[in-house]
């Protein structure tokens, strides 16, 4: 039959991409999906300081599920990764939209708001540890002025200490989620707002009907940017408070550090970073199901 | 000259630069001892280094043993090895030698019988793994001291207290003038530190030995912890109000006269020379809070990786006779503020609080630094519990609960 003739020779259709391709695909699958599948196995082995396989079963996971340290660390990830999604989508979205008001000095504002990002997040975590600081910061500086009883010490007091991260979170990050609404918002056709000008619609209910729907794939975009930034929160931490006062700022990828390393418990270390990687899966998994799996069927 | 001359002689020249270097061996050393009296100390190694013609290529890491050792840890690991690495001896470095990762000192040890001289003999024990001496022990560290301010206790009103307990009835009166009881840096280590004096003043040296060493639980959890405990919580309320985060900047409070007293290390004691305070004059050193006057005997220790190069294997030897020779030890000693680890130097240039040190040790009162009795992996569970305790409210009785935990799980 002819097809049978032909079909080996698909394989060797755009030769030349395939073999390109091959560092990648092999990085992907020795690093990525390898390395995963070693932290993986030798969590459920008792290694200490050197990686062997001496299995212990499930004993590293029931430690980490009845340590506090890790269960403050789960909850301060979603608390922070709750508000730093949803603040950073609503800031990044309104200072995108302002500045698309063809307002004078675009460039200006634009620049002012996107610097923060130029910074690591280490001179992030020092500046605003600074800024926070009751003996240095704003507190000082605003009873200078005269009002004595001011107070801004979120740092040292546990119940508010992941607002202050948040609030240095968000100064950071917010700037590229806004340059990435405007390049959105200036992706609109200018039609679609004469159109609706006509039709009488107002500027904010065009903005939520309109033109929000329309820029679904920048949402999208930034959704990733910002979720990857929220699982590997860390740096922030420890230059802002190291995990201070006591655990109550503790997130999950420093307990992985801090018992790999420090405690020199690999087992331990790769227990929690699993659970980190099976956390990610259980948000994204669905959520990629909905987003390309539809696009199919549709 | 012509071209082939010029050649030759610049040939002859690499040759002669060759030779000069393979003489000269560049080490690099790493430890974290970045504060200003540690810094001063570390010199002193790096000038008995230079002096016998190689060179010490100085290796700071900052941000102290935590943040330092998984650096020096994976280095070595890695196959990147240093020439010679700092290390709390302990239990820190076992596996790093089961792997035959570290280099044997025995025979340079016997040679120079530092058997004999390393007093306390637990110095060395700590560095002996199956019969095999691995480090060079250089300083001995306690943490059991209580550093007051003469300042502020005289800002107060009240005299300079003697023990712990005059101490926590002198707060009272620290508070009404406005100072900080008890200095304390929002640090796990610094807590467990805290605690782990409180411990030993408290609960004195056979339930410690017990808990720590034996890794006895129904101690941990029973009546003579609870007191410890409840000593805790009771400095935790001193304590409060006390923002800082590394341990050198609590002590600055307490040189400044802005806070009464501090529980940290000899170490300590750097800070205030470097500040040019005299002790008994400027401030006073309580060595076991003033109740129990029992050290412990931890410390720091050189390892030496093991490297190919025959040229750097001499060097790392001569590295390692120098540590312990008896000048380099009363030199860096006398910086650090620690003790040094043979007993037959003589420090009568050291000042009070040393010669305190010196007597204890003299009288045996010690025992076994936490580093050596409990592996890093507990000490960071209790440390992480502490930081609990000493930055919330959380009950001693649930302390007191976890503590014996973590003991019965320990290794």
């Amino acid at each position: 039959m002819p097809t049978d003739a032909k079909r080996p020779l698909r394989i060797f259709n755009n030769l030349s991409a395939k073999i390109a391709s091959i560092p990648m695909i092999l990085t992907v699958l020795v690093v990525f999906v390898g390395g995963t599948a070693w932290t993986v196995v030798h969590s459920f082995t008792k290694s200490k300081l050197l990686p062997k396989l001496n299995f212990v079963g499930l004993d590293q996971y029931e430690r980490l599920w009845s340590t506090r340290r890790w269960l403050v660390s789960i909850e301060n990830l979603a608390l922070y990764g709750l508000l730093s999604l949803v603040f950073t989508l609503i800031i990044g979205f309104f200072l995108a939209a302002l500045l698309d008001r063809k307002i004078r000095g675009e460039a200006v504002f634009r620049t002012i708001f996107l610097y923060p990002f130029a910074l690591s997040f280490i001179v992030t975590g020092l500046a605003w540890q600074w800024i926070l600081n009751p003996d240095l910061g704003v507190q000082q500086v605003v009873r200078d002025l005269g009002w004595a009883s001011f107070e801004l010490n979120p740092l040292n007091n546990p119940d508010t200490v992941m607002y202050g991260i948040l609030v240095a979170g968000l100064w950071q990050g917010t700037g590229l989620i806004m340059v990435i609404m405007l390049a959105g918002l200036r992706g609109i056709d200018e039609d679609i707002w004469k159109a609706a000008r006509v039709d009488g619609i107002g500027t904010a209910k065009t903005y939520l009907k309109i033109i929000i729907p329309m820029m679904r794939p920048v949402f999208v975009t930034a959704l990733v940017l910002i979720a990857s930034g929220i699982i590997k929160l860390y740096d922030l931490v420890v230059a802002l408070t190291n995990g201070g006062p006591g655990l109550s700022s503790e997130v999950p990828a420093k307990y992985v550090i801090n018992y790999m390393f420090r405690a020199q418990n690999l087992g331990q270390g790769f227990a929690a970073s699993t659970m980190m990687l099976v956390s990610v899966a259980i948000i994204l998994i669905p959520w990629a199901y909905l987003e390309f799996g539809g696009r199919k069927r549709g | 000259m012509n071209i082939r001359q010029s050649i030759s002689a610049l040939g002859a020249a690499v040759t002669v630069a060759l030779a000069g270097t393979s003489h000269a061996t560049e080490l690099e050393v790493t430890h974290w001892w970045t504060s200003g009296g540690e810094a001063a100390a570390v010199a002193e190694f790096a000038k008995a280094f230079d002096a016998t013609g190689h060179k010490w290529i100085d290796g700071a890491i900052a941000g102290s043993g935590g943040t330092a050792r998984p650096i020096i840890i994976s280095r070595i690991l890695g196959g990147d090895p240093m020439g010679a690495t700092q290390l709390n001896h302990g239990r820190q470095a076992e596996e790093l030698i089961e792997e035959g990762l570290l280099t044997d000192l025995t025979e340079l040890a016997e040679k120079e019988g530092w058997k004999d001289i390393v007093n306390p003999s637990s110095l060395l024990d700590a560095c002996t793994l199956d019969g095999r001496i691995y480090c060079a022990p250089v300083n001995i560290h306690s943490a059991q001291w209580l550093w007051l301010s003469h300042g502020a206790f005289k800002e107060a009103g009240v005299d300079v207290p003697k023990n712990w307990g005059e101490f926590v009835a002198a707060a009272p009166k620290l508070k009404e003038a406005g100072l900080q009881p008890l200095a304390m840096g929002q640090q796990g280590w610094q807590q467990n530190l805290a605690f782990g004096t409180i411990t030993v003043a408290v609960a004195g040296m056979d339930a410690w030995t017990e808990v720590a060493v034996n890794k006895n639980a129904e101690v941990a959890a029973g009546p003579v912890y609870k007191e410890v405990f409840e000593a805790a919580a009771a400095a935790r309320e001193l304590a409060k109000g006390s923002n800082v985060q590394d341990w050198n900047l609590a002590t600055n409070l307490v040189i400044t006269n802005k806070a009464g007293g501090q529980i940290m290390g000899d170490w300590a004691q750097g800070e205030f020379q470097v500040a040019g305070q005299v002790a008994g004059e400027d401030y006073t050193c309580l060595p076991g809070l003033g109740v129990n006057e029992i050290l412990d005997t931890g410390g720091d220790a050189f390892y030496f990786p093991v490297v190919k190069d025959e040229e750097t294997k001499k060097a790392q030897m001569e590295l390692a006779s120098l540590l312990v020779s008896p000048e380099v030890q009363v030199n860096f000693n006398l910086k650090k503020g620690s003790l040094p680890v043979r007993g037959d130097i003589d420090l009568s240039s050291a000042n009070d609080c040393m010669q305190k040190g010196l007597k204890i040790l003299a009288d045996g009162n010690v025992l076994p630094s936490g580093d050596m009795a409990l592996s890093p992996d507990s000490q960071t569970q209790i440390e992480d519990l502490m930081a609990e305790f000493w930055s919330t409210d959380m009950p001693a009785a649930d302390a007191q609960a976890s503590y014996a935990a973590i003991i019965e799980a320990a290794e």
